[in-house]
């Protein structure tokens, strides 16, 4: 399987990724070279065969249900680049 | 033993025994350390250098000695991967997207480290978000190898993506350093710089705290100078930690403890698969040499099947990158991190802090992840990758009931040079093809030095052992660095003369 122009496009979108329509073409390439190189996984056969969800034999664990940790907003705010008294600032999302 | 004159030439274990025994104070050691990591800044392996925190970490180490309550670390100076978050001090992962990060917590490995008695010196420079095998992917500038070729004063990389960890403890600008390994970027690194370094069972380390690259994969662990160095800090980073849910529920053994008890009776396999077409003969060579120091000590060799083994690599081109176009999701330019200026609605605020706060090989697999998992496209890619990791695992399963621990290279080559592989990425990507099966496994395994190439250059050995088995294949390990006795170390021409 390989990738066309329109399909570079439209991951970029799904990935939330601006790419300069000068990238796309380049891009389809790279892209396109290391599906070609992981094709060779097809050979095996896999009938039958359960997909791999964890490495470790262990069940998830759980927690009780309660707050361990909370009032931080001015840590938790510390690092926004748009903050306002406890507030993330965003561009306008709804008209 | 006499210990060395300059005391950034101690291993961890010698300077944990003079600080205990106030043979010399960590006020002393660490200065010493700090001086040669200002006199290092051209080999740029650390991001952040933190001297004022090392010094005051240092003063109170002293005070505790004083007083009589040393911890197993205490006052010990150690170099911290920029990929862990540590409280106050600025943590990048290597991207420009974190550039003005300061995390308001620690991550629980770097926290038990602390808790230990250590001592910060900075945050080593590593690839964007752990990804690459050569640290050139950082966006604070590659690591420059401390080693070079014979008669050459041509730059190397010292592997990645842990290069800034791996130069650091070559160079003796730290004792030991954390690190991370996803599909070996401990152990690759490690073995080209002439260093240690053990990526532990998948967890064994706590990944809370820790930059997420590909969670069902990473796994942290140190890089050191000896094989003692290594497993001191491991006891001192793994631990049971409610904050990560993948964290298992195994105590945490003195690895220290069977270190010398030899390799009589162990059987050691080879697993024919690793004999790659194209290697240089002198990866072949090491690695008969290495089954031979083995057996003179009484090991069995004996060969085994690892059937799946060239499948390892694409089946994790697939797995990481899903994982993390999936983890990289959070950068937004909201909460933290990079944000573009000028956008005029939140999804250009989105596209556009992304793109300009990743680099080219991060932007590369994101796309790539995104694709293997976008509708239509995921049993054909994601889901059938997670079954050739069935059949990998397998693969080790079946292997493990004829030994006890694999013996195989640990890289197909010696360093390379600055710029030489970075136009194509599969090349790159082919440079982990001994180290990664065991990322896709959860194994632990272990890079050790075994010698040098007829340019002078480190080659090491990687033994893989048995989940949460560390203890062997630290034993096993001791054995080969005896056998080999690597005392060579890289000329400092990066001091000022």
């Amino acid at each position: 399987m390989s990738v066309d122009q329109d399909t570079v496009r439209r991951i970029a979108r799904l990935a939330r990724l601006a790419l300069e329509e000068e990238r796309v073409a380049p891009m389809v390439q790279e892209l396109n070279a290391i599906l070609a190189w992981v094709e060779q996984l097809k050979e095996v056969d896999v009938v039958g065969i359960a997909p791999l969800t964890s490495v470790v034999e262990q069940r998830l664990k759980m927690r009780d249900d309660v707050v361990t940790e909370g009032g931080n907003a001015d840590a938790l705010m510390a690092n926004a680049p748009g903050g306002e008294d406890h507030f993330f600032v965003v561009p306008k999302v709804v008209e | 033993m006499a210990l060395p004159a300059n005391p950034t030439d101690f291993t961890l274990a010698q300077a944990r025994d003079a600080v205990a025994g106030k043979e010399i104070s960590s006020r002393e050691l660490t200065a010493a350390f700090v001086k040669a990591v200002e006199a290092a800044r051209p080999l740029n392996a650390y991001v952040t250098e933190t001297p004022d925190r090392a010094l005051e970490m240092a003063a109170a180490s002293d005070a505790r000695i004083a007083k009589g309550e040393a911890r197993p670390l205490e006052g010990l100076p150690l170099a911290i991967k920029d990929l862990f978050c540590t409280k106050g001090v600025r943590t990048t992962a290597g991207s420009k997207i974190l550039s003005n990060f300061v995390p308001p917590y620690e991550s629980t490995v770097s926290q038990n480290l602390w808790d230990a008695g250590a001592v910060l010196l900075g945050k080593t420079n590593m690839d964007e978000f752990a990804m690459g095998s050569s640290n050139e992917t950082s966006a604070y500038g590659p690591v420059v190898s401390p080693w070079q070729s014979r008669g050459s004063n041509a730059k190397l990389v010292p592997g990645g993506s842990s290069g800034g960890s791996a130069a650091a403890a070559s160079a003796n600008l730290c004792l030991a350093a954390t690190a991370t390994d996803t599909g070996g970027s401990i152990r690759q690194p490690a073995a080209v710089t002439g260093t240690v370094g053990l990526k532990p069972t998948y967890g064994r380390c706590s990944r809370w705290g820790i930059v997420a690259f590909a969670s069902s994969l990473d796994q942290a662990g140190p890089i050191a100078r000896t094989v003692r160095d290594a497993a001191i800090m491991l006891k001192a980073m793994a631990s049971v930690d409610p904050k990560d849910s993948t964290s298992v529920d195994v105590p945490v053994p003195d690895y220290e403890a069977g270190l010398e008890m030899g390799v009589k009776g162990l059987r050691i396999g080879i697993p024919k698969e690793y004999r790659v077409e194209g290697a240089p003969p002198e990866i072949d060579a090491m690695w008969s040499k290495g089954a031979d120091w083995l057996r003179a000590q009484g090991a069995k060799i004996v060969e085994v099947s690892l059937p799946h083994t060239k499948y390892a690599l694409p089946t994790y081109y697939i797995v990481a990158p899903a994982e993390a176009s999936s983890n990289l999701a959070r950068y937004d330019g909201v909460r933290y991190g990079h944000r573009a200026s000028g956008a005029r609605d939140i999804t250009e605020l989105y596209e556009k802090s992304r793109a300009e706060g990743f680099g080219a090989e991060v932007r590369r697999r994101i796309l790539i992840g995104t694709y293997v998992l976008s509708a239509g496209y995921y049993d054909a890619y994601y889901a059938h990758a997670q079954k050739l990791r069935t059949l990998i695992l397998r693969d080790f399963t079946e292997a493990f009931k004829k030994c006890d621990v694999l013996l195989t290279p640990a890289t197909p080559g010696p360093a390379f040079a600055l710029g030489e592989k970075t136009s194509d990425p599969v090349s790159m990507y082919l440079n982990d093809v001994f180290t990664v099966t065991v990322n896709l496994a959860g194994l632990p395994g272990l890079a050790v030095p075994a010698g040098l190439t007829d340019e002078g250059l480190p080659l090491g050995l990687q033994l893989i052992g048995k989940a949460f088995d560390e203890a062997t294949v630290l034993r096993v390990g001791r054995a080969i660095e005896q056998a080999a006795n690597f005392t060579a170390k890289p000329a400092p021409w990066w001091r000022a003369p």
